[in-house]
């Protein structure tokens, strides 16, 4: 029964990640390795345009994946699993509120939970990073080093990173306006390698 | 039954028009919530959005549920919720058809790798950003870089690391209290 499957394997997402959108993509690695319903690569592109449509990415990303697995009703049934415990969660915890947010163990649990948070997402990071500028199956072929990055790639992520963060007007851009640029310099370049 | 309507509404505007959740939700959330339907506070607000950080699940959803509830009770909160997601659900399933359509096409291909590049970036400046709140010391320095090697190089479900942690910072802090 995948849409059972898929509302508890949401339910656990929506209960587990802490901090929005961004905290949701280790879990959802981690459910691609464990059942294969989608690949890491498809989760990656998933992302892009869960970042640039509207809507919270959190929310977006399960609507897609739900989609990609099961169709309409994997959509549906994958977005009402990521609520279900934030619902549950907040309307108890909204008639206790002052006693919840000063609450010594909540802070102290927080307080390991955030950085273990941070180290996951870094984690699903370095998977993208795999997908995106390095060719392992070209290296296992041919040994070399070279043939071990898609340099094209890592000029790009170079120009974005630099792009992105300290130069002046651009710092300030949203975060579409480089996916777009992306995707054009990725047509352009023939970034696939096609 | 109005009120149900009006919050489905409201918070159904504050999806289509928030890029990205999160931070970017919150000048909508005052344009809506504080400015035009006088539901809360500036201060109601910000506490009601601090909550949604530090709870379980999106934080979108979280404020939305929130400020729902204390509207309209139990069903305020689901309204609310219904409302944030269905923009979500309409735009992405649409989409979604689409892109699966195309995605054999060489310039889709092409345009989805140059794409997956920006998204390394921008998942690198997400943690860059996240570190300066969540890494306030050496210990969370630590729990970071533990949680980091082991997501990386073994297959434990990130379930696991966020049990853990939570523990080892509630233990972290109570030596720290026994110590003093």
């Amino acid at each position: 029964m995948i849409y059972l499957q898929l509302f508890w394997e949401y339910f656990k997402v929506g209960l587990f990640s802490v901090g929005g959108g961004m905290a949701t993509i280790p879990f959802l690695y981690d459910l691609s390795t464990k059942t294969g319903w989608f690949t890491h690569a498809q989760l990656a592109d998933m992302l892009a345009v869960s970042e640039s449509t509207p809507g919270a990415i959190g929310v977006n990303m399960a609507t897609y994946v739900g989609y990609t697995t099961a169709g309409f009703w994997g959509a549906l049934i994958a977005t009402i699993g990521l609520v279900t415990p934030s619902i549950i969660v907040i309307l108890l915890v909204a008639k206790v509120l002052e006693q919840f947010r000063h609450n010594r163990f909540v802070e102290a649990g927080f307080y390991g939970l955030r950085p273990a948070s941070t180290g996951l997402i870094a984690a699903a990071g370095v998977t993208v990073f795999m997908i995106a500028l390095m060719n392992t199956d070209l290296y296992e072929k041919t040994k070399d080093i070279a043939d071990l990055f898609r340099w094209k790639g890592c000029l790009l992520a170079v120009a974005v990173l630099v792009f992105s963060n300290w130069v002046k007007p651009t710092k300030k851009w949203h975060p579409i306006i480089f996916i777009g640029i992306s995707a054009v310099i990725g047509v352009v370049f023939h970034f696939a390698g096609v | 039954m109005k009120e149900l309507w009006n919050l489905f509404i409201a918070f159904a505007k504050i999806g289509v028009m928030t890029f990205g959740g999160g931070a970017a939700m919150l000048p909508m959330l005052q344009r809506e919530i504080m400015d035009k339907h006088h539901w809360a506070t500036e201060e109601e607000l910000m506490d009601y959005y601090a909550i949604g950080q530090c709870t379980p699940g999106i934080i979108a959803v979280n404020t939305a549920t929130f400020i729902g509830q204390k509207r309209k009770g139990t069903w305020g909160g689901i309204f609310a919720t219904l409302g944030i997601i269905f923009p979500s659900l309409v735009i992405i399933i649409i989409l979604a058809g689409i892109i699966t359509n195309v995605s054999d096409l060489t310039w889709v291909q092409n345009a989805f790798a140059g794409i997956r590049v920006c998204v390394v970036v921008q998942i690198f400046n997400a943690v860059v950003k996240l570190s300066k709140k969540s890494i306030v010391d050496k210990k969370t320095l630590i729990i970071f870089i533990v949680v980091f090697l082991c997501s990386v190089f073994t297959e434990i479900s990130p379930v696991w690391f966020v049990l853990t942690a939570a523990a080892a910072g509630i233990l972290l802090k109570q030596w720290e209290v026994r110590k003093a």
